[in-house]
């Protein structure tokens, strides 16, 4: 390699008009939010909730999440997907914890189909906060899928014992279909973090 | 699925550690175990794509996107550079988003408090894209130092913050531009946090070419973003 990367910095305290700003009442256009759903009729629509959990156990309030996804027949919207995503789903989503009560977070989307080369439906997450030197990076697998689970090869890689903080769990209620997604930066149920 | 191509990995001796403890914010925010690395499968090979179309006509232009009448306080600035990846090759239509504090070192968000001016002129966020060659290139305002509470009498040189996607999520970037000769940046636990010999990339360059006479100098910042790694099927 000629070039050495670009060190990562952390994204700091102040984000939100950066990056969210008509999350938090900013008169900026915002890129994303956190409505990936709507271009994908075909979608099965679920609402990923949670929150994330400093070392002492505190739910963060500054810190962004972002999603990548696959539509809900597994296909992203991206040239190197030869079969793209023929919804008009874009598949990301961007959202800060600083709004809603008790910090939490929350994605309405469309459940992500099988991309078909093994892996069970997952979701990407980029995470980003103060104190966060460089963005964690993480996925989401759902809790109705424990087959698919079984076989999948990245699952395959995390122990055992840990498997169970990639799992999004999925409560069905009046609202709809809430998968519960919290994130722990440190301590026993630290979640498992990627690097690929 | 292979794609037939991977993306070098995370360049560890540069990005900085998980946890450092001269930044107060990290011990109890930055992952403590291992991470697991995943072979990269079409998830990971894409990622969202923005171009031009995310980009508004006045986006690129800070001193006039959130101008309510006036022109912002402070030394106006071109920043510029080229985004390329590790091995040179320029990154065209790759979207920039930054943000900043106003000249007199105050972010809009409501969460700073800083004893410093808001300018009604000056929001201090913006976007722009790559064009064909990877060159990006925008006008603003050089953001002012500000004091944070981190240790006592802790201030953070004078920066700006960039965010970048690149070609797929495993480029995804978010890093600060510092200002060269910043006599702060010795004393800040941020940039101290980059490992010795990677420092100076965060660091922009005063420019003459870049600056225009009579109306704004120019810093150029280059970017650089993981690349491809040769594979058995491309050798």
């Amino acid at each position: 390699m000629a070039l050495k990367q670009t060190p990562s910095q952390t994204v700091g305290p102040y984000f939100s008009y950066g990056l969210t700003p008509e999350q938090y009442g900013y008169d900026y256009k915002q890129l994303a939010d956190n409505n990936l759903g709507e271009a994908d009729g075909n979608g099965q629509r679920i609402t990923i909730r949670g929150q994330v959990f400093d070392g002492n156990g505190a739910t963060v309030r500054d810190a962004v999440l972002e999603l990548w996804q696959a539509d809900s027949q597994g296909r992203y919207a991206h040239p190197e997907d030869p079969r793209g995503s023929n919804t008009g789903f874009k598949g990301f989503g961007r959202t800060g914890t600083g709004t809603l009560p008790e910090n939490y977070y929350e994605f309405h989307t469309i459940k992500p189909g099988a991309i078909g080369d093994g892996q069970a439906p997952h979701i990407t997450v980029v995470l980003f906060m103060r104190g966060l030197l460089n963005h964690a990076y993480t996925r989401i697998y759902f809790s109705d899928e424990a087959a698919a689970n079984d076989a999948d090869p990245g699952l395959a890689l995390v122990d055992a014992a840990r498997r169970n903080t990639l799992i999004a769990q999925r409560q069905e209620n009046p609202a709809g279909i809430i998968y519960q997604f919290d994130i722990h930066m440190q301590g026993e149920q630290e979640t498992v973090f990627f690097d690929a | 699925m292979s794609k037939g191509f991977v993306f070098s990995p995370r360049d560890w001796d540069s990005h900085p550690p998980q946890i450092h403890p001269g930044y107060k914010s990290t011990p109890l925010r930055g992952p403590t175990k291992p991470l697991v690395v995943l072979p990269q499968t079409l998830s990971e090979l894409t990622g969202p794509v923005y171009g031009q179309d995310a980009v508004g006509p006045l986006d690129h232009d800070l001193t006039k996107l959130a101008a309510k009448g006036g022109e912002p306080n402070g030394e106006r600035i071109i920043v510029a550079g080229l985004v390329s990846d590790e091995n040179g090759r320029p990154a065209p239509n790759i979207l920039l988003e930054v943000w900043q504090p106003n000249a007199a070192g105050r972010y809009i968000h409501t969460d700073d408090q800083h004893d410093a001016p808001i300018d009604p002129n000056f929001m201090g966020a913006g976007r722009c894209v790559t064009d064909a060659d990877g060159r990006y290139r925008f006008i603003t305002i050089k953001p002012g130092a500000y004091p944070w509470g981190n240790h006592y009498n802790a201030w953070r040189p004078n920066h700006i913050h960039f965010s970048l996607f690149g070609p797929s999520i495993l480029t995804r970037l978010v890093t600060q531009m510092y200002f060269p000769g910043d006599p702060l940046l010795e004393l800040d636990p941020i940039f101290q946090g980059v490992p010795a010999a990677s420092r100076h990339l965060l660091v922009s360059k005063l420019s003459i070419e870049l600056s225009e006479a009579e109306w704004a100098l120019g810093y150029e910042f280059n970017i650089v973003l993981r690349g491809r790694a040769a594979t058995p099927m491309e050798s």
